[in-house]
């Protein structure tokens, strides 16, 4: 069986993010990219899979433009055996996204397609549930634990009642949550190896993906800020000001 | 104008909330209709409640065997086909929301747009991005359906118990697929208020130091009647379980009341707190991010003064 993760690039959560000045985005100029950290446990996920001989492929797949081929790199250093790079200048919507994973999915034949519940970046929360609908499929998002067998998976899924448990027929898509697994670190023998590792370029024009955008982003603003308040000296004082503004 | 179909959210045969906080959203469109689906596999009680909301114009149900759990590979097809004739279809922001709402966008063909915050115009909208370090405004095409998440967090609930729409059943004529079943879903049973809900809510994290220390959070929580949340470490940590995590990932909460004890305060935690009333920081590390943002800091041990703090409320 194959598995095609989604490995995506973003700024670094680290990184303090700025809005620039004139609201017509965020500073991404000299900020350190990273994999988006969903989208490490989601490769994290097929490669244990693989190693657990359920799957024999693990193919990351990363949308954007020429220099994404060294953040795929890592993908392939982590253990992934080949990188599918979709090349476009533009940013993608997560629509769009899925229209391409489903034109992979064709080509592929994936029986599981991993990806992170959502990129750090945009938030959004929506291109695996987006492609599950396109390819007719099941979804199971928000996974933090899945077995395969019998030609199904079993997802473990963390939901705000508590952790639901569904059964999806293969293939399908999962989307993985923070606690699925812990992504191992990239050891430095491994680098040299995903040299030789392939990548396979396609232009996004060839595809042949609908990409009218129906969101069209006006303004960034910074968020409204809560002002520092004070410091209470102990316990007493501050059960006395919460008293006085009625909160207890 | 605008017609807006709201995705009722219901556990347990009660409807939940946050489906009264999408109601808000949808009165801000200024629409002429703004009517709430429910989809369960007995309806009739959650239909009544969500009559009783101010602002609705109808309730539709649909009945179905299949929907007794809210699966989405179940549900958006018959969300899609229902939302025909609608200008937007409004689904709250909770795991339920994210998890069915992408795939109706998917089918109707249509882009959505995530955690609404505020509604600018019918088509205008504000959004977070980057775990709520910039705000986006957006616009949507108004060719199209608006398929949005409204982020629970930003709206109050609409009024309910005046309203009394009219309920009526919806046949809905679409296969649905069979490949995905529901198993179980495991819940803590807690008599504690509801943490997406609660006016007041009492967080431990890493600094609480165990799953035994945790006692402490939910006896002073119990004390002063709190529900109860937990920061992101001490979920990992095994502490508690992850459905009580609040954060960029877990649950964006808003109650008048929170109280982060032995939290340093990431900037992934401090996105799921920032529309509360008043914070409450209680960390023995005065340097913690937390009191940049917290109404009232206090630094200290939290084993010494939250027995201080019960001795205190008398």
């Amino acid at each position: 069986m194959k598995i095609l993760v989604g490995y995506k690039r973003v700024v670094d959560y680290n990184v303090r993010i700025q809005v620039k000045p004139d609201g017509s985005g965020v500073v991404t100029d000299g900020v350190k990219l990273s994999a988006n950290p969903f989208d490490d446990i989601a490769l994290e996920e097929a490669l244990r899979l693989r190693e657990k001989g359920v799957a024999d492929e693990v193919i990351v797949v990363g949308i954007g433009p020429a220099d994404l081929t060294a953040h795929l790199r890592n993908g392939l250093a982590m253990g992934a055996n080949r990188a599918i790079h979709v090349t476009t200048a533009d940013a993608v919507q997560p629509l769009t996204a899925a229209r391409v994973f489903l034109k992979l999915i064709e080509k592929e034949q994936p029986g599981l397609v991993i990806l992170g519940k959502q990129a750090i970046d945009d938030d959004a929360n929506q291109t695996g549930q987006m492609l599950a609908a396109l390819w007719d499929r099941p979804q199971a998002t928000f996974a933090s634990q899945v077995e395969i067998a019998d030609g199904k998976a079993t997802v473990t899924r963390e939901v705000d009642a508590g952790l639901e448990v569904i059964e999806a027929e293969l293939p399908a898509v999962i989307t993985t949550d923070l606690r699925l697994n812990e992504p191992r670190f990239i050891k430095l023998p491994d680098i040299m190896k995903a040299k030789s590792k392939p990548i396979d370029t396609i232009e996004f024009g060839s595809l042949g993906v609908e990409a009218h955008d129906h969101l069209k982003t006006t303004h960034h603003a910074a968020p409204a800020k809560r002002s520092k308040g004070v410091m209470v000296k102990d316990a007493a004082e501050l059960v006395a000001a919460l008293k006085q503004k009625g909160l207890l | 104008m605008s017609k807006i179909l709201v995705i009722a959210e219901h556990l347990g045969g009660k409807l939940n909330s946050a489906t009264a906080r999408a109601v808000s959203a949808a009165v801000a469109v200024k629409g002429e209709a703004i009517d709430v689906l429910v989809l369960s596999d007995a309806p009739d009680a959650i239909a009544a409640e969500a009559a009783q909301i101010d602002g609705v114009s109808r309730v539709l149900t649909v009945a179905r065997p299949e929907n007794a759990h809210p699966l989405a590979a179940v549900l958006a097809p018959q969300i899609a086909k229902a939302a025909a004739g609608y200008s937007h279809v409004f689904v709250p922001s909770t795991t339920f929301g994210k998890d069915i709402a992408p795939r109706v966008a998917a089918l109707l063909g249509v882009a959505q747009v995530s955690d609404v915050m505020s509604v600018e115009a019918a088509h205008t909208f504000k959004r977070p991005i980057y775990a709520g370090n910039a705000i986006i405004t957006v616009e949507a095409d108004a060719a199209h359906t608006v398929v949005a998440t409204i982020r629970s967090a930003s709206w109050p609930a609409a009024a309910t118990g005046t309203g009394s729409a009219p309920v009526e059943a919806l046949a809905i004529d679409v296969a649905l697929p069979a490949h995905t079943r529901f198993i179980e879903l495991k819940q803590g049973s807690s008599d504690r208020p509801d943490l997406q809900s609660a006016s007041k809510v009492v967080s431990g994290g890493r600094g609480v130091g165990s799953k035994e220390n945790f006692d402490i959070i939910f006896k002073f929580a119990d004390r002063i009647g709190a529900a109860v949340g937990a920061s992101r470490a001490a979920v990992d940590a095994g502490y508690v379980p992850s459905d009580l995590q609040v954060g960029q990932t877990g649950k964006i909460i808003a109650p008048e009341l929170y109280m982060a004890i032995g939290i340093s305060g990431a900037i992934q935690h401090l996105t799921g707190i920032k529309d509360a009333g008043t914070i409450v920081a209680i960390n023995k590390d005065a340097e913690a991010p937390i009191f940049e943002i917290a109404d009232f800091g206090l630094v200290g041990d939290l084993f010494k003064i939250i027995p201080e703090l019960e001795q205190a409320l008398g």
